[in-house]
């Protein structure tokens, strides 16, 4: 189980370390934490999600990305529900021979997860957070858009 | 057919999911048979450059065909990350 839509909290160490657990072929790990921001002083936020399409999207994400880089592992945890300010949100570990590799995969991931899983962002007393076109730019870099059928 | 819809469509048309059977044969035709409706679905249906739309979890362009669709969701462009 590579992807994770879950409620409950992450602990980076602890999945840097069963990423790594027996095996010496990683040279550089690489990990991305999205954290919910404060905004003006405001709390939290809720985080709704479409189960089942989420996974999916999250899967095909993550084997994109595999497929783009030769990966020693991967792995996508991502949060939904109820979020206070300051709380983590997403996990992005990639691993890797050689550290570039990790790098890419990792913002490849990122970029294709802020706008193409299907999560929405709803921020207390402020509402639904439109999404950013900056977010839809930086897909094009990456060229062919996997998610389009 | 279940039709989905999620964050501000699901707030705007009152409801999470539906069961309903439906002769379109696309996703845009889906669109304007819900929008005679009642007023709420137009008010979720009233600026499409706003909606994406996912058949069979999987997304589509709105012209998408609905043959042998079980599942059809609507919902703003995603924000996640």
């Amino acid at each position: 189980m590579a992807v994770c839509v879950q409620v409950d909290d992450f602990d980076l160490s602890a999945e840097m370390a069963l990423m790594t657990a027996g095996r010496a072929d990683i040279g550089a790990l690489v990990s991305f934490t999205g954290l919910v921001r404060e905004i003006n002083g405001g709390g939290g936020m809720e985080l709704e999600h479409y189960p089942g399409m989420t996974e999916k999207a999250l899967q095909k994400i993550e084997a994109e990305a595999r497929s783009r880089w030769d990966l020693q592992d991967c792995r996508i945890i991502h949060r939904y529900g109820p979020l206070e300010a300051g709380a983590q949100i997403v996990l992005v570990l990639t691993a890797s021979k050689h550290r570039q590799m990790a790098f890419e995969a990792a913002e490849f991931i990122m970029d294709f997860l802020k706008s193409r899983a299907p999560f929405w962002k709803k921020e207390s007393g402020r509402g639904w957070v439109d999404a950013r076109e900056s977010d839809e730019a930086a897909l094009a870099r990456w060229k062919a858009d996997i998610t389009k059928t | 057919m279940n039709v989905l819809y999620f964050a501000w469509l699901r707030e705007r048309i009152g409801l999470p999911k539906e069961e309903l059977e439906t002769k379109a044969s696309t996703v845009a035709d889906l669109v304007e048979e819900l929008r005679g409706r009642a007023p709420r679905y137009q008010a979720a249906f009233a600026d499409m450059s706003a909606v994406r739309v996912a058949v069979d979890q999987e997304l589509v362009e709105l012209d998408a065909p609905l043959a042998g669709a079980s599942e059809v969701a609507f919902f703003p462009p995603m924000t996640g990350g």
